[in-house]
């Protein structure tokens, strides 16, 4: 590292503006409020534009981190945009939800010695900046191509050319956005009521805006694209009967959303139900604003969330935001081992979230009208390193608590819906019941039908189901188009 | 997309009604036991409907709903010509139909057209279908001569015995299932008492009983577990394992316990619609 860039970099990094979280629990607006123009130039004035940049390498679709930062440097935010379009088909998105602290943000140099350097680049938060401020400059008559690609004009429309995809999230949309700005004719089929998959379903609008992923939606009809909500696959419309109509490629993208339970006893009480039924009521159900929406949701002033990923921080927060008085979260680890990103799990401290560590879950107590009461949990300690090298929690015989709490929210994991899956003859599974996709194509075992996302890899991340999707549009394109992209 | 009503029939004025809907490709796929979730607006709840009947050529699904809060108050009032925003299906597994002999299909209530439908399917496959349906007068029966049209027999419970056995479904079924002893499954469709019953009085002869659970349900295609109910000891979602089961396994005191999980929002989004329709009607 030179003199000159050592002293770029010495500053902090720029912190993210956010609501103050005594306001943010009263209401369920966006929590990080975004860069303003001087933080985001602050903050790509940082980057030391490595010769060898390692930040790329942490990416899982290799974005050209550099070469977008780069292009912020220069002040040329449409040349920012183009680059990151290049790679990333949701880069609103992904700027706020990826996990930049095990990917791209924790290669970068300047991580190396944080004292020295005020840590890493600030990636995620520039790569919000560029897409958000990008969009709220296009004008009204601006192509919807250069939202979805970063180009002026996108081919000419090919409507002999016809593309299924099953499942509406980040994957599929993905599929849809590529192939639309290639002129080859889209349908996408989604099982909900609404488009996006868990970006709609899952994820809260304090932390991810639905209005983002309606903007990128937009974009795609408008270049013609068209979904069909309602539209169970392998229930309303068979892999088979696609072909049959014509299409001539099918992309499977149904995700992995099937909930897992504890297969503790009490489960069924009243109080306890799926991180995946609390947050579709609350996000697809609109359920925070009842009664003016009509799907109801159960509130409860004692709460506790069993998990400690991205989903169960979710989950927490969307509790107090509902108006309970104490949520905790129920972990078999410790604080070190939670999966959820950084930020969330600092930001649901931040709100008043307790972690209750070293505690496995037994019971679920209830009173006389099966209505919960209480979580009986086992107290464990962390022992000897298991496969995937963390120390393995083991319970300390003997020892266990009551937490009282009227809700309890399991967000332990799912597996793959298999609704299509069986309908579909001849579609190979692996031992898990994730369907098997070629890794350089994501083509199945039936010919031109591609899958990728979770339903792939099991539950994962909106980049890599992102990446997946690329890579089967880019295939169906040339086959389709005859093209090498 | 929506999906235009062609048809309503008001079955039982201010409480049961028919619709029958244009959704093509639903019509294409339902099976008898098959069900529908649509929502009323876009700030509808998602609500499960039984398909009640289907013609593939015409492209139409029907299906009739008692009016019990919010959302069936909001559906009510949807008329002919009117579309509805979301219509979803077919989804849960179809009734498994084989050629076995005699079936009774048992209905209760709105239960009936549910029912309606399954035992068409039974009909169909050539087996002798006894339709025992209930209700509290004779004008409140419904499918009465639908049933007729392919069924041997039609037996008919009232609670005032306005018209055939006064009593209940279960004393009819009862007996027959004393005249016969050939009677190779028993289907019922309608409240959870009535399931339950059945499946009471079914367990001393030993017959196969299937019961149609109605949980709360959310998406309906498997991805949330709010239908989740005991069968044999096991979890199992109504809306994908179901919603049909075996009714002498079912754990019917878990499934009413849990159908009563929102009755306080239930009870405030009622009151709210009626109190803007009364707004709206000037009073
Ligand atoms: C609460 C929550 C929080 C998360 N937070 C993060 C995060 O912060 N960062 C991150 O990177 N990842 C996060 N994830 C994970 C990430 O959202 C997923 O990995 C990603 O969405 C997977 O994309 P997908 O396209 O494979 O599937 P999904 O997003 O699951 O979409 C699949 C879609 O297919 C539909 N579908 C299912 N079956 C059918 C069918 N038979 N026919 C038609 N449609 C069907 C579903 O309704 C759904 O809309 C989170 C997940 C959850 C649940
Ligand atoms: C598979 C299935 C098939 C059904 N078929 C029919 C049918 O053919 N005809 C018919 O009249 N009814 C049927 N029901 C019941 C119907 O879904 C409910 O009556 C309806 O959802 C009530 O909504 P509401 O807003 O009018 O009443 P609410 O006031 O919201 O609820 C009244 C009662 O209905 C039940 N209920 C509420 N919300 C739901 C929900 N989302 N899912 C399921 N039950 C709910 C609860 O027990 C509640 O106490 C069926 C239910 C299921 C699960
Ligand atoms: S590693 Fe860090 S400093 Fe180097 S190019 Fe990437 S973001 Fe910039
Ligand atoms: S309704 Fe969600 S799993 Fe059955």
């Amino acid at each position: 590292m030179s003199e000159s860039s050592l002293k770029a970099a010495k500053r902090p990094r720029t912190d993210m503006p956010t609501q103050p979280p005594m306001e943010r629990i009263r209401n369920y607006l966006e929590v990080a409020l975004g860069y303003t123009e001087a933080d985001a130039m602050a903050e790509a004035g940082r980057c030391i534009q490595c010769k060898k940049p390692l930040c790329r390498k942490g990416c899982p679709v290799e974005i050209d981190i550099k070469g977008f930062i780069g292009q912020l440097q220069k002040g040329d935010l449409p040349g920012a945009y183009k680059v990151l379009r290049d790679y990333n088909s949701l880069p609103a998105v992904c700027g706020r939800v990826c996990p930049q602290e095990t990917q791209c943000e924790g290669e970068c140099i300047l991580g190396k010695n944080p004292e020295k350097t005020g840590g890493p680049v600030a990636i995620g938060r520039l790569e919000r900046y560029v897409a958000d401020t990008f969009a709220a400059r296009l004008a009204a008559g601006d192509s919807a191509c250069i939202q979805l690609t970063g180009e002026a004009a996108c081919r000419m429309e090919r409507p002999e050319l016809r593309v299924a995809c099953i499942g509406g999230g980040p994957a599929s949309l993905t599929v849809a956005g590529y192939l639309a700005a290639l002129g080859i004719k889209v349908t996408v089929y989604e099982a909900l009521h609404e488009v996006g998959g868990v970006l709609v379903y899952g994820i809260p609008e304090f932390r991810l805006p639905k209005d983002i992923v309606r903007r990128e939606i937009d974009a795609m009809k408008a270049l013609g694209v068209e979904f069909k909500t309602n539209w169970v696959g392998g229930k309303a419309i068979t892999v088979q009967e696609l072909f049959e109509e014509g299409y001539k490629a099918v992309f499977i993208g149904v995700g992995a959303g099937l909930p897992q339970f504890l297969k503790v006893p009490g489960e069924n009480s009243i109080g306890v139900f799926s991180a995946n039924e609390y947050l579709t009521r609350v996000n697809l159900g609109r359920a925070y604003d009842f009664p003016n929406h009509d799907t109801p949701i159960f509130k409860a002033d004692n709460v506790a969330v069993i998990g400690a990923g991205n989903v169960a921080m979710d989950a927490a927060r969307t509790a107090l935001r509902l108006g309970a008085k104490t949520v905790s979260i129920v972990y078999r680890r410790t604080k070190d081992e939670m999966p959820a990103r950084h930020e969330e799990l600092e930001h649901a401290i931040e709100e008043g979230v307790v972690l209750r560590c070293l505690c496995g879950p037994m019971e679920c107590l209830a009173d006389e009208n099966k209505r919960l009461t209480g979580l009986k949990v086992q107290k464990m300690c962390l022992g000897e390193p298991d496969a995937s090298g963390r120390r393995r929690p083991v319970a300390i015989e003997g020892e266990t608590e009551v937490i009282p709490v009227e809700l309890a929210v399991i967000a332990v994991g799912t597996r793959p819906n298999p609704i299509l899956l069986e309908a579909t003859k001849g579609l190979k599974l692996n031992k898990w019941g994730y369907i098997e996709a070629d890794a350089e194509t994501g083509e199945t075992s039936i010919h031109n039908v591609f899958a990728g996302g979770d339903i792939v890899t099991g539950a994962a991340t909106v980049i890599s189901a992102m990446g997946a999707g690329r890579k089967s549009a880019k295939e169906i394109a040339k086959r389709l188009l005859g093209m090498d992209l | 997309m929506s999906y235009r009503i062609l048809e309503k029939k008001v079955l039982i004025p201010g409480q049961t009604t028919l619709l029958v809907v244009d959704a093509p490709h639903v019509a294409k796929h339902a099976k008898p036991g098959n069900f529908v979730i649509l929502r009323t607006s876009d700030k509808g709840e998602r609500i499960p409907l039984t398909i009640a009947d289907c013609d593939p050529e015409a492209g139409t699904v029907s299906i009739v709903f008692l009016v019990v809060g919010k959302s069936t108050a909001e559906l009510n009032t949807f008329e002919e010509g009117m579309s509805l925003p979301d219509f979803c299906g077919p989804l849960g597994k179809p009734t498994h139909i084989e050629k076995q002999g005699t079936v009774i299909c048992v209905g209760g209530g709105t239960g009936v057209a549910a029912m309606h439908h399954i035992a068409k399917g039974h009909a169909a496959m050539g087996n002798q279908v006894v339709a025992i349906i209930g209700a509290r007068n004779k004008d409140l029966l419904l499918f009465c001569s639908e049933l007729g049209s392919f069924c041997p027999e039609v037996l008919v419970a009232t609670d005032d015995g306005s018209v055939g056995h006064k009593g209940f479904v279960t004393e009819v079924l009862k007996q027959r299932l004393d005249e016969d002893k050939n009677i190779s499954e028993v289907v019922a469709i309608g409240p959870v008492p009535m399931m339950e019953a059945v499946a009471k009085v079914t367990k001393p002869y030993g017959v196969k009983t299937t019961v149609s659970l109605n949980a709360i349900m959310v998406d309906g295609i498997g991805m949330c577990g709010a239908c989740r109910c005991t069968v044999g000891g096991e979890t199992k979602f109504a809306c994908v394992d179901g919603p049909e089961f075996d009714g002498h396994t079912v754990d019917f005191a878990e499934l009413r316990m849990r159908l009563g999980q929102f009755r306080p929002q239930e009870q405030e989004s009622m009151a709210l619609f009626q109190h803007k329709c009364k707004c709206a009607e000037g009073k």
